[in-house]
């Protein structure tokens, strides 16, 4: 059995992972914003065989609170082996070219928060030498696009950051893995026409899942087609892809 | 919000609409442009025109997928209307319960079951979905929220089962499950040579059997009308283990450009399966037993790009027999035959719907291809048939009843009409109220 702590819970990719989970008996304690929608998870999740369910309200950007939030999961869980870092919003493009405190908003939540989360989550795994961190990054971070590049560049962060600390944690038995996964259908994307390059989050969760069975330290892209995807757009030379329209 | 096309499981219409889907239970009935209108879309399983509003908006509610309570001593389930059957049986069937009631297809949402009042082959022994049900919240557009069951508003309870989500959006229900011993169910399987036969085999069988139903070559003539297979099945007493991974069965990846079932197909469909031997009894497993269509992934494309019409009535006791008989005659006369129709007796028990569809009597279900005038013409011949006989059409399969048929058959129309939401309408509804 796990001990799992799903940070950003009612995100649809975490919360189809954390019904995997729960219908492997594992134990899960999950932190998000909403307390009502924290309650109807810890619920449908009991029903589906979780073995343990605990929850914490608390907003991603209060820093302050990240500490007592893992102390209160450990103590719940009665351990903790397994983190999934899943929260985010998808900001806007536009608004944030408006608002220097709407585009630092943004950044604090979908990477300054992360890496804050990150650092603590880190110390508690390396001195156990144990231990499992699933961050959800996103192929958006891959390269910045003018139609979204404030949440790339935060999402650039979690990739580098993530990146780094597997390097550093990989030597001592713990496994940082970086998911980047491509368009997900999910109500944070329900205002976009779906065509076929769109994800279900069960699809990404399934790949999640596996990821941290393997236990390997790695980057996931999911569907995988986007490692190719993201290669190509990469590999465009600045001089073409300043001019193009993405 | 946004638009979407959106199609019904006949194929005949594909529509863009306004899309607002329903994000979580808590989510506030979203908002409805002045002068348009909205309706609840589940899993899109009704055939024809009854879950869609061409030049409206939906509401979808898949998002809607969480158990809220299980209890497996009781076997009461409480979970949200967005969660289709398929999922909940992961759940409950391990824990040895089943649906009181199921359709044809695993493949519905709760809330559609709901509001379509489903029955299944053991309709004669327990009645429509309806009757299991211990209470449900309605979310009306006014913001209301109301628990709705057999003591708490029991007239929105009645026009909410059965109504066709004009009432309101389900958003959780708590449901009476039924215990089982495990996923198999024991089959009898009885060839017969025709109506009389089934009717016989449909009395003895009553009693005994909870589930019984009948597959009948329509393209028989004469003393061969209405040959067929007899199904009588219970839940079977003998566990076994279930499979760690759903089974995957095939899937019609696209529709070919014309219809696979024609009738050439058909005869040729209909005479092998009469005549193929089958074992008289069988264990079988519960999903081919109950959704043998569902193992053949979106089955609904092999009637090519002009889609298929289901037709489904009932005729009340009395007429049953002949009725049926003059149905047959005139579906096999046309030479449009089924691949399958499927006959079955339901019983007397009285569902709290007001629009409920099943009465006591034979109901007969079959498909046909979308071949236009002519198949219209045969459904004004059944039509004929129907309205003689005091029957009805069951709105969950039909795009294109008359309206004076449906407001024969459904004499409570007039009472339902003041529990409508002023905020909900669909295609089928403003079809059907044409001319009131």
């Amino acid at each position: 059995m796990k001990k799992i702590l799903v940070m950003g819970a009612g995100s649809a990719i975490a919360e189809a992972a954390a019904r995997v989970f729960a219908q492997r008996g594992d134990a899960l304690f999950l932190v998000g914003r909403k307390a009502d929608v924290l309650e109807s998870l810890c619920a449908d999740l009991r029903v589906r065989g979780a073995k343990a369910v605990g929850m914490h309200v608390m907003d991603a950007n209060d820093f302050g609170g990240h500490e007592a939030m893992l102390n209160v999961a450990e103590s719940s869980l009665g351990g903790l082996d397994t983190v999934v870092i899943a929260h985010g919003t998808l900001s806007d493009q536009k608004a944030c070219e408006a608002s220097v405190g709407e585009t630092l908003r943004e950044l604090n939540t979908n990477g300054v928060s992360v890496v804050a989360l990150l650092t603590q989550v880190a110390a508690r795994f390396e001195q156990r030498k144990a231990g499992t961190i699933v961050v959800i990054s996103s192929v958006a971070g891959d390269r910045g696009r003018q139609s979204n590049y404030v949440y790339g560049s935060a999402k650039a962060l979690v990739t580098a950051f993530t990146s780094g600390l597997r390097q550093r944690l990989y030597p001592l038995g713990v496994s940082v893995i970086t998911i980047k996964p491509g368009f997900v259908d999910t109500p944070m994307t329900a205002a976009f026409p779906k065509g076929a390059l769109w994800a279900k989050p069960q699809q990404i969760a399934n790949g999640i899942v596996s990821a941290v069975d393997r236990g390997s330290a790695t980057v996931l892209y999911l569907p995988s087609f986007w490692r190719l995807i993201m290669f190509i757009i990469r590999s465009i030379p600045e001089s073409i892809f300043r001019r193009l329209k993405l | 919000m946004t638009v979407h096309t959106f199609t019904s499981w006949g194929n005949i219409l594909r529509k863009p609409h306004e899309s607002a889907s329903l994000v979580s239970r808590y989510a506030d009935f979203p908002a409805v442009p002045a002068l348009s209108s909205l309706l609840p879309y589940g899993n899109g399983r009704s055939y024809g025109d009854s879950c869609l509003n061409i030049g409206a908006g939906l509401m979808p509610t898949r998002a809607l997928d969480r158990f809220m309570a299980f209890d497996a001593e009781t076997g009461i389930v409480t979970c949200e209307s967005g969660i289709l059957l398929d999922e909940m049986f992961r759940i409950i069937m391990p824990a040895g319960w089943f649906v009181p009631v199921t359709p044809g297809t695993r493949f519905v949402t709760l809330g559609g079951a709901i509001a379509n009042d489903v029955h299944g082959k053991n309709h004669h022994a327990v009645g429509t979905i309806g009757r299991h049900l211990m209470r449900f919240e309605l979310l009306r557009s006014d913001g209301r929220r109301l628990t709705c069951s057999p003591s708490e508003n029991p007239d929105l309870f009645g026009a909410t089962i059965g109504g066709l989500g004009l009432t309101g959006v389900i958003t959780w229900a708590q449901l009476q499950l039924r215990p089982i011993s495990g996923p198999l169910m024991s089959v009898e399987t009885i060839r017969f040579a025709n109506l009389d036969e089934f009717l016989r085999l449909q009395a003895e069988s009553d009693s005994d059997f909870e589930y019984t139903v009948a597959w009948v070559d329509c393209l028989g003539t004469g003393s061969q009308l209405g040959r067929g297979w007899f199904e009588r099945a219970n839940h079977s007493p003998t566990p076994a283990a279930w499979p760690a991974e759903p089974s995957k069965g095939l899937n019609v990846p696209f529709a070919p450009p014309f219809s696979l079932v024609n009738g050439a197909s058909l005869r040729l469909f209909n005479t092998l399966y009469y005549h193929r031997p089958r074992p008289r009894h069988a264990d079988r497993w519960f999903e081919s037993y109950f959704y043998p269509l569902d193992s053949i992934g979106n089955w609904n494309r092999l009637y090519g790009p002009r889609g298929l019409y289901q037709y489904q009535c009932v005729i009340p006791d009395e007429a049953g027999r002949d009725g049926t008989a003059a149905l047959l005659n005139a579906i096999s006369r046309s030479g449009q035959g089924s691949f399958l129709a499927v006959l079955k007796a339901f019983g007397d028990l009285d569902s709290p719907g007001m629009l409920s569809f099943p009465r006591k009597g034979l109901t007969l279900a079959l498909d046909f291809p979308n071949r236009g005038q002519s198949l219209e013409r045969l459904f004004a011949e059944l039509d004929a048939v129907v309205r003689d006989t005091g029957g009805r059409l069951y709105p969950a399969k039909d795009g294109r009843m008359p309206p004076e048929l449906f407001r024969d058959g459904f004499p409570r129309w007039r009472e339902f009409t003041q529990y409508i939401d002023p905020r909900c309408s669909s295609s089928f509804w403003r079809r059907v109220m044409d001319g009131a």
